[in-house]
């Protein structure tokens, strides 16, 4: 947290930047060219880094572009150019040794930080168990606080987009359009799913990640991170959304013929909300006698 | 005098063997061996750029209008894998075989039967890849890093991609079992290590990278084999193996890899900068060093293909600093090129202009790859286009440019005939433009959030995309011009002299152009001032 609030400090063309991108826009834009900042601290820190750097690389490629094309123009055999014999010089050559230790240092420093930050899962409020499928989501909603839940449900890409996305299939990709969260249409081709994940805000939400039959990766850019869904393992992470909204993502692991067709979505609503919402559903899940049937089980909107 | 000695002796017993068979299918002549790999290699560029064809035009926009998904995976599989193991790595072994005896002042390869059997592996081994695209459930489609259990889900093409990549890897041992006792047992008296050439070095220490790393590949796919075929559990979690056991083994293998197609790229430019800035190369042991570094830390680096599968914290900590080091050593070479540069007396013939060109765009390479190595930042940029335009930089813009470049600076060498420079330029000019509108907005694209290995994608991806899809037509008539530039040249092009560049320094210029069929049959007298490095005291 230190180490990003200084990092921010130096960075404010990063910060206006932020501001310009609007963190609440949950899609990509046309012709976007950046990373957006995302709507958890964590995501907003990866952000930060991301900037920090990308504007240390450019400074490094101005420098020696610079130099290059300096010498391009100084020491050309047209221009009557003489070529020096020397071939080594000690002082220069420690210097570009020493100077980007102490630039890699700068890097790893703020880098490092964000890191532990995104390794500590524990304290959380509550967790999700997501499994990753050929070519679906499960999600499993374990427990919020102490109390146990039994909500279970599978989430596969929504059925305009399926049947747009069939080779040739006449349909036409922008006309696949929904409401966002702040009610405006917009464009959600392959974005979209029957049962959206949804979750409170500003709550520490613990994931645990897993996958049924191959490597899935889990990824909602604006939440700052993913995370590979393996067979056999269990990978945990963590987030706190701050604002409500829809959230997009993808599978983002090679997974087979429909690795491009199954989406995420993330929708992040108020905490009393959510407490309802998963209360019908828990209620919906109970009421289902055999744990069998829970699956199908789907939930309602919130 | 040397030159003159050399070539009379050669001519004496200039005996090519007459036939095609005899001539090419026995050769043991490390220079036809050398055309044969080139050869070779540009088939399978052809090859991987018309699977990349399929690839960029079914992204060209959004909805599929061409392929099915799973043959779209097939297409992604196989470029990757005829790219790296059938284009770049064969072109270096190419230009190793053409020019290292010349380089060192020996009369062949040190083992030259073997040299033919490491060369005729090679269309056997693609001829078994290739043959996939026929049979029934088609191509591997699982990624060329080939990740379980997703790759062997596949049909019998996994038993034939895995013979086909043992296949490669013994013709790729045997290569590099010859360079290294090529390089040292047959120099000519007087070539000290430190004296020999930088892209004799970069090749030596990618030899013995190759040795290190092939076979734990082909362990790495002979347990795939016996998880597909024989119901052994190595992979396979229900059986109480491990999916994640295999990505370290694979990328132990990938990223040692990722430096055995770029440390000759990296001698190739130290080569062809000093003769056309008309100075030395700066910090030669300098160079030799910062290679034999970035070849070690490749061994200890192998985590950061992985950092998303779920590694300890203290791992990805260790991989990540590892990983930054590697930043040190290659920008000393950046910066000793840019030195060289710096003070000459620069022109810019064909070779050059690739030369530099590598110098830029590689580094923007290097610059994504810095990013790459931060942990947190890689969490959002793993598996996204962010990552595929990264490695185009390093590999096309990298490898592929200094190979184009080496082609160009060696071809008056090989064929005796100079190549027509405006054509050259208008090839460089094209490529250099177009490779950036094809590789430049997949930063963007990956940036945005758009994952890679997709067959479709949102309508907000699909600008650059089709950006992308423009630069890759572009990149499509480049192969054609270079192969008339060259077919040209050799028909027409004006002779050329011995040393067929002003500046060129090294014993392959003390020879005739075309070098003779049988060069140096009598260790030549190394005078110090013919060398590019002749003096050992730095």
């Amino acid at each position: 947290m230190k180490a990003a609030g200084s990092m921010q400090g130096k960075l404010g063309l990063g910060v206006a930047l932020t501001a310009v991108a609007g963190a609440a826009h949950a899609l990509a834009e046309p012709w976007q060219l950046n990373m957006t900042p995302g709507v958890t601290q964590t995501s907003r820190e990866v952000y930060d880094l991301h900037m920090w750097g990308l504007y240390v690389c450019i400074a490094i490629g101005v420098v020696v572009f610079g130099a290059m094309i300096v010498a391009m123009v100084k020491f050309r055999k047209s221009k009557g150019a003489v070529p020096a014999t020397w071939s080594h010089n000690t002082v220069a050559e420690t210097i570009w040794t020493i100077v980007p230790i102490l630039i890699l240092v700068a890097l790893a420093w703020p880098a490092t930080n964000i890191m532990i930050k995104m390794a500590y899962t524990e304290q959380s409020d509550m967790t999700v168990k997501i499994t990753g499928y050929q070519w679906k989501w499960g999600y499993d909603y374990l427990n919020v606080g102490e109390k146990p839940y039994h909500v279970h449900f599978i989430s596969r890409i929504d059925p305009r987009s399926d049947r747009t996305r069939e080779l040739r299939s006449g349909q036409d990709p922008w006309a696949v359009k929904d409401k966002d969260y702040q009610g405006v249409e917009r464009n959600t081709y392959l974005l979209d799913v029957d049962h959206p994940l949804v979750l409170p805000t500003d709550t520490k939400i613990r994931f645990v990640v897993t996958g049924d039959d191959v490597i899935h990766a889990w990824w909602v850019p604006q939440l700052g991170w993913k995370q590979d869904a393996i067979p056999g393992i269990i990978n945990d992470d963590w987030t706190s959304i701050h604002e409500p909204g829809i959230y997009r993502g993808q599978c983002a692991e090679l997974c087979g013929q429909d690795h491009g067709f199954m989406p995420i979505v993330v929708k992040a609503v108020p905490k009393a909300e959510f407490t309802k919402w998963l209360d019908e559903q828990e209620a919906l899940a109970t009421k289902a006698d055999a744990p069998a049937a829970s699956p199908t089980a789907a939930p309602s909107a919130p | 005098m040397t030159t003159h000695a050399t070539a009379h002796h050669d001519d004496h017993h200039d005996d090519k063997p007459h036939g095609f068979l005899h001539r090419w299918v026995y050769s043991t002549n490390h220079k036809d061996i050398g055309t044969l790999y080139l050869i070779f290699a540009f088939i399978m560029v052809c090859v991987g750029a018309a699977f990349s064809g399929v690839i960029r035009t079914e992204l060209m926009k959004p909805g599929l209008q061409f392929v099915q998904p799973y043959f779209f995976n097939e297409m992604t599989t196989m470029h990757g894998l005829v790219m790296i193991f059938g284009a770049i790595m064969p072109s270096f072994v190419g230009l190793a075989n053409w020019m290292i005896p010349m380089m060192i002042g020996a009369p062949d390869m040190a083992l030259p039967r073997m040299n033919n059997w490491s060369f005729w592996i090679l269309p056997f081994a693609f001829f078994l890849l290739l043959s996939t695209l026929f049979i029934p459930g088609g191509a591997p489609a699982g990624g060329w890093t080939m990740y379980p259990p997703l790759s062997i889900q596949g049909g019998d093409s996994v038993a034939l991609m895995v013979f086909s990549i043992h296949l490669m890897g013994i013709s790729s041992i045997m290569g590099a079992i010859n360079i290294i006792a090529t390089i040292l047992n047959m120099r000519a008296p007087g070539m000290d290590l430190l004296k020999m050439p930088v892209f004799v070095w970069s090749w030596l220490i990618t030899a013995f990278l190759l040795i290190a790393v092939m076979p734990v590949l082909a362990g790495a796919v002979t347990m795939l084999l016996t998880d597909r075929y024989f119901g052994t559990s190595f992979f396979n979690a229900a059986g109480g193996g491990d999916p994640v056991m295999y990505q370290h083994i694979f990328w132990f293998f990938g990223h040692p890899e990722v430096y055995i197609m770029i440390l000759p790229a990296f001698g190739i430019i130290s080569e062809i900068v000093p003769t056309f800035s008309r100075k030395p190369l700066f910090g030669y042991q300098a160079m030799v060093y910062a290679l034999a570094s970035i070849a070690f830390l490749s061994f200890i680096v192998w985590g950061h293909h992985m950092f998303t599968v779920g590694m300890p914290l203290g791992g990805e900590l260790y991989f990540m600093y590892a990983t930054m080091l590697i930043a040190i050593p290659t920008g000393v070479k950046v910066f000793n090129w840019v030195s060289t540069m710096w003070g000459g007396s620069m022109t810019f013939e064909a070779p050059m202009l690739w030369a530099i060109a590598f110098i830029v765009l590689f580094t923007i390479g290097g610059f994504s790859g810095v990013m790459l190595a931060l942990v947190p930042a890689d969490f959002q940029y793993q598996d996204t286009y962010f990552v595929v335009a990264h490695f185009h930089y390093v590999l096309v813009t990298g490898a592929l440019f200094a190979i184009i470049g080496a082609i160009y600076y060696w071809w008056p060498k090989w064929t005796g005939r100079m190549y027509n420079e405006t054509w050259a330029k208008v090839h460089f000019w094209w490529s250099a433009v177009f490779v950036n509108v094809l590789f430049f907005p997949q930063h963007f694209l990956g940036l945005a959030g758009m994952p890679r290995r997709i067959p479709d994608y949102n309508v907000a991806f699909a600008d650059w995309n089709l950006v992308s899809t423009i630069g890759a037509y572009g990149m499509y008539l480049t192969p054609f011009m270079f192969f008339f530039i060259l077919w040209h040249s050799k028909k027409h092009g004006a002779p050329a002299a011995a040393r067929a560049w002003e500046g060129a320094h090294g014993l392959e210029w003390t020879v005739p152009s075309p070098a003779p069929f049988h060069t140096f049959s009598t260790p030549p007298v190394i005078h110090d001032e013919d060398l590019a490095h002749g003096d050992v005291s730095h």
